[in-house]
């Protein structure tokens, strides 16, 4: 593994904005035809902070980060990321707020006419101000962030579910964005494969400061997140004591039938009587 | 599709509809189980509501089709992404457009000398070809054919990346998918037609000129200069702003099918069809009233 490609933010950004929360949901309604998805969801995601959405499949999970994105909008409610009102922003706005934020898609969603360099390099062609040597190296240091540089000329059908999610996350993070979504990145993936997209997600944490929204099916998952740390020295992930979890910015967010039915952090979850929730935690 | 989805480039919210209708048949493999619900579906349907959804896809395709001529007028412009698809519609399609023009010059001439032949001027073969190839026949078989070629070809690239979500991913990463997927393709379609039927309109003078000169023993020479002579300024007019707007036609209608594809493959390989039926129909339709149009302003001939 290379050195970690991401710079910890400059740090008057984050100071200028440390107390704003990165997104705020009020009251979020939404209904696709006749089938309602989201009824009345509300919650934070403080900066720097890692949220795990869980629910069965069909709960809205993928959605939720789709009305992040402004890629839908809400029926009523508003939405609020990177401190601004999204719910009736222009498209021309739109885009240029989605430039601050990475997304990885449930599916991947690569470029299938693209190779992986085309693929990861994308938003900086796009943006166009970057020289083609800055691209490049940028490329390969978030391949190498991912594992994969020896996949740089390969085109997405060549590779794995697995090799494509991470090409994905690289996509994703190359600008350093400063909110990232992963849309269950370990879903449908061996448990070894999973545990490596889970590391670089928890590294992309520890060592970017990144806030996320992370869905997943996997309460397992969610679990290492909460309670392992980033180790720089050895590039791996290491558990973390107990006294050092307390301070993991790692919280549960699960909905039911279009509602959140908790929101809160891993002793809460842990704790929690209710039974649904016992259930699907045990 | 209802109000939230107005615009072409939000996601739809109709897949459900067709994928529940398949896990049915599949799952009962019964055809009596499943019709009474596909009938039930139709019945839901009410005409304000289908009359309703028309509107709503006239007016998706109207901002589609506006848009991807406004998008020309602001920054980014993708000269890269123009150059690719010109070379894809336009060196693409041209054995099709060239064998096309030239064997419908070819039947043109061979029909035409039966009657000229009973009326005794068969020198007029030369005019007859040229002004039916030029006015007619060149920009609408090139167009037709075109759409069969790319109309279809943008439906179905657009529609499974629409199905995969890569047009979200596209939209995620910051880049409008108008701008960076239609406008390139409305653009050089427009462009490459026009120089396409061109290429037909003189590969079917040419097919008129072998089966007059080796068949009906026409000079050569003769042919092409009252050919050229029989051209007015408005069939050459009428000739080329006819391919400008069919290739704006075919790119929209193709590029409008592939965005608003949904459910699956089943959904692209639906507005795939969908894309070459509308986009071949609408040509010959448009062909009627532009050909009326233009001679109401040029007066008859
Ligand atoms: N484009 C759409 N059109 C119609 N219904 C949709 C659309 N997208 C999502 N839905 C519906 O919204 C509900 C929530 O979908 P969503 O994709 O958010 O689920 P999810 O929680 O991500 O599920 P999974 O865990 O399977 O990914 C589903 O019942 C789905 O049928
Ligand atoms: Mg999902």
């Amino acid at each position: 593994m290379g050195a970690p490609p991401i710079v910890a933010e400059e740090p008057s950004r984050a100071i200028q904005d440390a107390a704003s929360p990165v997104i705020v949901f009020e009251d979020v309604s939404l209904a696709f035809d006749d089938k309602v998805v989201l009824d009345g969801i509300s919650f934070q995601l403080e900066r720097g902070e890692t949220k795990a959405i869980f629910g069965v499949a069909g709960s809205g999970k993928s959605t939720i980060l789709k009305l992040a994105m402004g890629l839908i909008r809400p029926d009523s409610g508003r939405v609020h990321v990177l401190g601004v009102d999204i719910t009736n922003m222009n498209q021309k706005d739109l885009f240029a707020l989605r430039r601050k934020i990475g997304m990885v898609f449930q599916e991947s969603a690569l470029f299938d006419s693209l190779t992986v360099r085309e693929n990861v390099a994308f938003r900086l062609l796009e943006e166009g101000d970057v020289s083609e040597a800055d691209i490049e190296k940028r490329v390969l240091e978030v391949l190498s962030f991912v594992e994969l540089e020896k996949t740089i000329d390969m085109f997405p059908s060549e590779l794995s579910g697995g090799m494509r999610r991470r090409v994905a996350i690289a996509r994703a993070i190359i600008n350093e964005p400063e909110l990232l979504l992963y849309d269950s990145p370990t879903g449908g993936l061996d448990p070894v494969t999973s545990t490596t997209i889970v590391e670089l997600i928890i590294k992309q944490r520890d060592v970017a400061k990144t806030s996320s929204l992370f869905v997943t099916h996997r309460l397992q998952d969610a679990f290492t997140m909460a309670t392992y740390g980033f180790d720089r020295k050895t590039n791996h992930m290491q558990p973390l004591s107990p006294s050092a979890r307390e301070t993991v910015p790692m919280c549960f967010l699960l909905l039911r039938d279009g509602k959140i039915i908790f929101n809160g952090d891993a002793h809460e979850l842990a704790q929690s009587k209710d039974e649904y929730i016992r259930e699907y935690i045990s | 599709m209802e109000r939230r989805a107005s615009s072409p480039d939000m996601t739809g919210r109709n897949a459900r509809l067709s994928i529940t209708k398949q896990d049915f048949e599949l799952t009962t493999g019964g055809f009596l189980l499943y019709f009474p619900q596909a009938t039930l579906e139709m019945e839901l349907k009410s005409p304000s509501e289908f009359a309703k959804e028309q509107v709503t896809a006239v007016q998706d395709y109207s901002v589609l089709a506006g848009r991807s001529i406004a998008n020309l007028f602001s920054q980014p412009v993708y000269s890269g992404d123009i150059v690719q698809q010109a070379d894809l519609i336009g060196v693409g399609s041209l054995p099709i457009v060239a064998l096309s023009g030239l064997f419908t010059g070819v039947v043109l001439a061979l029909n035409s000398a039966n009657t000229l032949q009973r009326f005794g001027s068969l020198s007029l073969i030369a005019q007859l070809v040229s002004v039916g190839m030029v006015t007619e026949l060149g920009p609408v078989l090139t167009g037709l054919m075109v759409a069969g070629r790319n109309a279809s070809g943008m439906a179905s690239e657009l529609g499974s990346m629409v199905v995969t979500e890569q047009i979200d991913a596209m939209r995620a990463l910051g880049t409008d998918p108008l701008k960076k997927l239609v406008t390139p393709r409305v653009v050089s379609t427009v462009f490459m037609l026009f120089f396409l039927t061109i290429i037909s309109d003189l590969l079917g003078l040419f097919g008129g000129s072998v089966v007059s000169t080796l068949m009906l023993g026409l000079d050569a020479h003769q042919y092409w200069s009252s050919a050229w002579q029989v051209l007015a300024f408005r069939d050459v007019f009428t000739g080329l702003i006819k391919p400008l707007i069919f290739g704006f036609i075919i790119a929209t209608v193709g590029c409008y099918y592939g965005m608003s594809a949904r459910g699956g493959t089943q959904g692209v390989g639906r507005a795939t069809t969908q894309a070459v039926v509308a986009a071949s129909v609408s040509i010959v339709m448009v062909d009627a009233f532009v050909t009326k149009l233009l001679m109401a302003v040029f007066g008859n001939r």
